[in-house]
């Protein structure tokens, strides 16, 4: 294994690497066995407080399935009703009218401003104060609604840099051949941004998923983070193991969602070449890119 | 026309999404049909919770159930909701649940939302200590003490306010938190209602471990609330709770949850009327 | 509308304090976490290499709030580390820094590795035909123009680090989340005006910054 930055590693490299993988290795070796004594120590390594969610069943068909169903609707809800609001502020924002353009562009950047937690905190208030909802759906209206708010923001600018990172001769092309502005946004230009967007927008998703936590946490929404109360009053307060279990469905979730945006990424890049589509990928690929990391 | 069909099917998703949800949102009144919806706990051991097999255990559960039988609801036709602490006079008032039975004390600022049958139980705000740990004898004496609560609940601000100022106070999700700090001596106490941690103290995984202080802080009246101004239903459950305890079901409820903690729990309050 | 202000029984500004150095301690923790990993990840020791990205794979997929969560209870709760004792509210604002910095660091990690990515391979080969070492290249050549070729992206991560800092209210951390929670059930009647001061307060958080970091980007952007 060879990169730009070293040499493909000699004799004496070799030896030093080997060095820094055992010291590292031990490094790491220490801080885990300090981590794990310290809880078998207090009891939190104990059979029975990690065993029912191997042996009883009914820890996952009673708490944690349900909770991961509410987890994905409130995610599925939230990007299906954020995707055409946030396509609509995205176009809205290259209005070349002046009354669309700075409302859009306010909402924007209003909602991007504010922390998720605290549109889920106002909506739930709202939604207690003035409406008659459920006590049942509720803590899901907010927690969608705040979600919706803030994602349609954030894919607003995923629509517009996917669109502004066409090149010019598309929208002149379209302009040339007669089309109104509506039909050269609708019919040449999203359709072409949208693939260039594909990826961000299903890394968005991760973030979707990861924020419906918050509900569990603060809002009482029953997702799967929330399960972990109950859980633990039925298992004898087996909080650490409850909390890894939950962590890693989580990752196991999100790392899938990832996987997937690579690979719609890799299959467009492909696609592209073998094509030869007049879209520059690499440079729209990175500035997809460095907008998913904004998402955090 | 590729982009045109897929927000199509895009679009009638969310429709069909937001309907679905909907149904549910059905304007019921407590009671839809033949069933009941009460408001109860769902984690908390000993009054109300959902057990791993989905079903409902706890005194507060058994006592909806008697008073739903007197009103002629068999068991089968009890709807139970969660009723979490901060949401009961909202589910009472939206008319989602016809009573809440959920460690609901009797106070004037909830009187001013809802009425209460009842009581039908006499609890006190107490202290959960370690078995080993004798150094809490009087309420003073938490304030050189890690205490804990859960977030927003009344037990904490009572201590902090009035009964130990200088304690250091810290605020958890909920109870099972405070339980593994207070096994692993990250805090010294656990503060609610003797009842709620007589039904902890009691699981079988904390046998031994913890104990009640026993001091007494304050007097929690459960009531069972119901909409305000529904006098009917109100005198009806006061009836139902009366026969309960005439009948030796609530001595025999009782014992049954709270017996196996040692918790000394007081007499069958009289009902007001 | 506004009178909840002058109570005198809400500390807003005290709040927004809390906010602004959870944020500030953050930030700082993750920019230096942040570079040690995306060290680790390019590094030439193939143990580092695994450990830096199996680490940023799952702690990026595992939501703050249970980072966080986790922090407090496995850390504080079983295993008693209270970084340095005092009062719960100390603890808790010092483990609130400590889980932002584990999970920031992973977006910093990231966005430092993209910008790795955007400096010409010709400046590392130069770099390495002048016999400079892994260490020498990385900290003298590459980083400082992968640095300045991030500011965007970092400054991204900050601003969402700032809004990540309210998830800190579900371990309890007395910041500006967890002050309108309260405010938001008692002060049910001014419910549009409480959440008006919040957003505010937010955005004159993050504007300065963001503002800040787009010059500064423009300022220092290596011209090809």
């Amino acid at each position: 294994m060879s990169s730009v930055l070293y040499d493909t590693p000699g004799p004496r490299a070799k030896r030093r690497n080997v060095i820094y993988t055992v010291v590292f290795l031990a490094v790491l070796g220490l801080v885990a066995w300090w981590v794990l004594s310290a809880m078998a120590e207090k009891n939190q390594l104990a059979a029975d407080k990690w065993t029912p969610f191997v042996t009883d069943s009914r820890v996952w068909t009673t708490y944690l399935l349900p909770g991961l169903m509410e987890t994905l609707k409130a995610a599925a809800l939230s990007i299906l009703i954020a995707l055409p609001l946030g396509a609509l502020l995205g176009i809205g924002r290259l209005s070349d009218h002046r009354w669309v353009r700075v409302p859009a562009g306010t909402v924007v950047e209003f909602f991007r401003a504010i922390p998720v937690l605290l549109l889920m905190m106002f909506a739930a208030a709202l939604y207690r104060e003035f409406t008659t909802i459920s006590s049942d759906f509720r803590p899901l209206y907010a927690v969608v609604t705040g979600l919706v708010l803030y994602n349609a923001s954030v894919i607003a600018e995923v629509v517009r840099a996917g669109v502004l990172s066409l090149p010019r001769g598309q929208g002149d092309a379209a302009e040339a051949l007669g089309m109104r502005k509506s039909q050269t946004m609708l019919y040449v230009l999203l359709p072409q941004a949208v693939t260039v967007m594909l990826p961000a927008l299903v890394s968005q998703l991760v973030v979707i998923v990861k924020d419906t936590a918050l509900g569990g946490a603060m809002l009482g929404f029953a997702e799967l983070l929330s399960q972990n109360r109950q859980i633990t009053a039925n298992y004898g307060a087996n909080t650490i193991a409850t909390f890894t279990v939950i962590a890693l469905i989580y990752i196991v979730i999100n790392a899938l969602l990832t996987h997937l945006a690579g690979r719609l990424e890799r299959r467009m890049r492909r696609g592209k070449k073998s094509t030869s589509v007049t879209i520059p990928a690499q440079g729209a690929v990175t500035d997809v890119e460095t907008m998913t990391v904004r998402g955090s | 026309m590729k982009l045109r069909s897929t927000s199509a099917a895009a679009a009638a998703a969310v429709v069909l999404a937001l309907t679905a949800t909907a149904c549910g949102t059905g304007s019921d009144s407590g009671s839809n049909g033949d069933k009941i919806n009460v408001g109860i706990k769902f984690d908390q051991p000993g009054l109300g919770l959902k057990t791993p097999d989905g079903k409902y255990a706890g005194f507060d559960v058994d006592v909806a159930r008697y008073v739903a039988k007197e009103l002629g609801f068999a068991e089968d036709k009890i709807n139970f909701k969660q009723a979490p602490s901060a949401e009961r006079e909202n589910l009472i008032k939206n008319g989602d649940v016809k009573f809440v039975v959920a460690s609901y004390s009797i106070n004037d600022k909830r009187k001013k939302e809802v009425d209460f049958a009842g009581p039908y139980f006499l609890a006190h705000q107490d202290l959960l200590v370690r078995a080993d740990d004798s150094s809490i004898t009087k309420v003073e004496d938490l304030n050189a003490k890690k205490l804990c609560s859960v977030t927003g609940s009344t037990s904490a601000q009572n201590v902090k306010d009035k009964l130990a100022p200088k304690a250091d106070l810290q605020q958890l999700g909920g109870y099972s938190e405070c339980l593994t700090g207070l096994e692993n001596k990250a805090v010294d106490a656990l503060t609610t209602d003797d009842s709620i941690l007589a039904g902890y103290a009691s699981q079988k995984e904390h046998a031994g471990k913890f104990k009640l202080a026993g001091l007494r802080m304050s007097d929690e009246k459960y009531g069972i609330g119901v909409k305000k101004g529904d006098d009917e239903l109100r005198g009806k459950i006061n009836k139902a709770l009366e026969k309960m305890v005439t009948d030796g079901t609530w001595e025999k409820l009782v014992k049954e949850h709270f017996g196996p903690s040692g918790y000394k729990y007081e007499p069958a309050p009289k009902v007001e009327n | 509308m506004f009178d909840f202000l002058d109570s005198g029984q809400y500390d807003l500004l005290g709040a927004f304090w809390v906010t602004a150095k959870l944020a500030l301690y953050s930030a700082i923790g993750s920019l230096i976490w942040g570079t040690a990993l995306v060290g680790m990840r390019v590094s030439p020791v193939p143990m580092m290499r695994a450990f830096g990205t199996a680490y940023v794979n799952l702690v990026r997929n595992t939501p703050l709030t249970v980072v966080l969560v986790a922090c407090s209870f496995v850390l504080n709760q079983t295993l008693r580390i209270t970084l340095g004792g005092g009062r719960s509210e100390e603890i808790g604002f010092r483990l609130a820094v400590l889980g932002l910095v584990l999970y920031t660091g992973t977006f910093v990690c990231e966005a430092l590795r993209s910008g790795i990515n955007t400096v010409p391979p010709g400046q590392a080969e130069a770099a390495r035909a002048l016999g400079l070492s892994f260490t020498q290249v990385l900290t003298l050549v590459v980083f400082p123009q992968a640095f300045r070729a991030v500011v965007t992206p970092l400054a991204n991560v900050l601003i969402a680090l700032t809004k990540n800092t309210t998830v800190a209210s579900a371990i309890s951390a007395a910041e500006a989340a967890l002050l309108m929670k309260e405010m938001v059930e008692n002060e049910a009647d001014a419910l549009f005006a409480v959440f008006a001061v919040f957003a505010f307060g937010f955005i004159l958080l993050t504007l300065p910054t963001g503002l800040f970091l787009g010059w500064a980007a423009k300022r220092l952007a290596v011209k090809r």
